[in-house]
């Protein structure tokens, strides 16, 4: 069996999710298993009313990277939360909401994008992980 | 020899990683033995195709570059 990767998804700036969304949909590409676990900022971003705004970016962009991450979204990028459609549709991803992060944020699962597939603890998280590698982002 | 090609696969103008994810959705919908022509203007599909065809077991029958459009044919396993 194929070890899957398996992702923590803290920041909900637009950069960060985005590369989260190509490491996932590349992993789906491969046939790798792709766990991924929603915590603070990254779980707000994937509230059903907020998944398609604009979450800015980390602060290290700065208005050039600004500028840069925009041409690129005008050239025809797929936004993050598209990226993560198109890998779901692949298969072997599964999306969990921490349910810590659902309680400080005040956030029901009818909340969130349907992209989300339910709400688990971290050890859950850390079972279902097997000895994969994870990655914080 | 002309290959006789079953689907193909449109990602121009596509970037990173959405070639190989339209690939990989095209590839699950033809046959084995089938094969799937990919168009691609990603510079790091050259690399993605070569170790996407080694990792999945689908062949890369042929590969060409014309201009700035990468082409690719594999075969499903």
């Amino acid at each position: 069996m194929v070890e899957p990767l398996n992702l923590i998804l803290f920041s909900g700036t637009d950069d960060k999710l985005q590369a989260a969304a190509v490491l996932t949909a590349g992993a789906a590409a491969v046939g790798t298993p792709v766990n991924v676990f929603l915590q603070y900022w990254a779980l707000d971003a994937f509230r059903a009313d907020r998944i398609e705004r604009d979450h800015g970016l980390a602060p290290e962009a700065g208005p050039q990277g600004r500028a840069l991450v925009d041409s690129l979204r005008f050239a025809g990028q797929a936004s993050w939360s598209d990226t993560f459609r198109q890998a779901k549709e692949l298969g072997g991803i599964d999306i969990q909401a921490c349910s810590l992060s659902m309680d400080l944020l005040h956030i029901q699962q009818t909340d969130l994008d349907p992209l989300v597939d339910g709400v688990e603890g971290i050890t859950a998280f850390h079972i279902n992980a097997g000895d994969g590698q994870v990655v914080f982002i | 020899m002309t290959l006789l090609i079953t689907q193909q696969v449109d990602a121009r103008g596509l970037s990173c990683p959405m070639p190989i994810v339209k690939t990989a959705q095209a590839m699950k919908s033809i046959s084995s033995g089938s094969l799937l022509e990919v168009l691609a203007t990603d510079p790091g599909s050259v690399k993605d195709f070569e170790a996407w065809s080694r990792t999945t077991g689908n062949e890369l029958v042929e590969r060409s570059v014309e201009g700035a459009v990468y082409r690719f044919v594999l075969r499903r396993k």
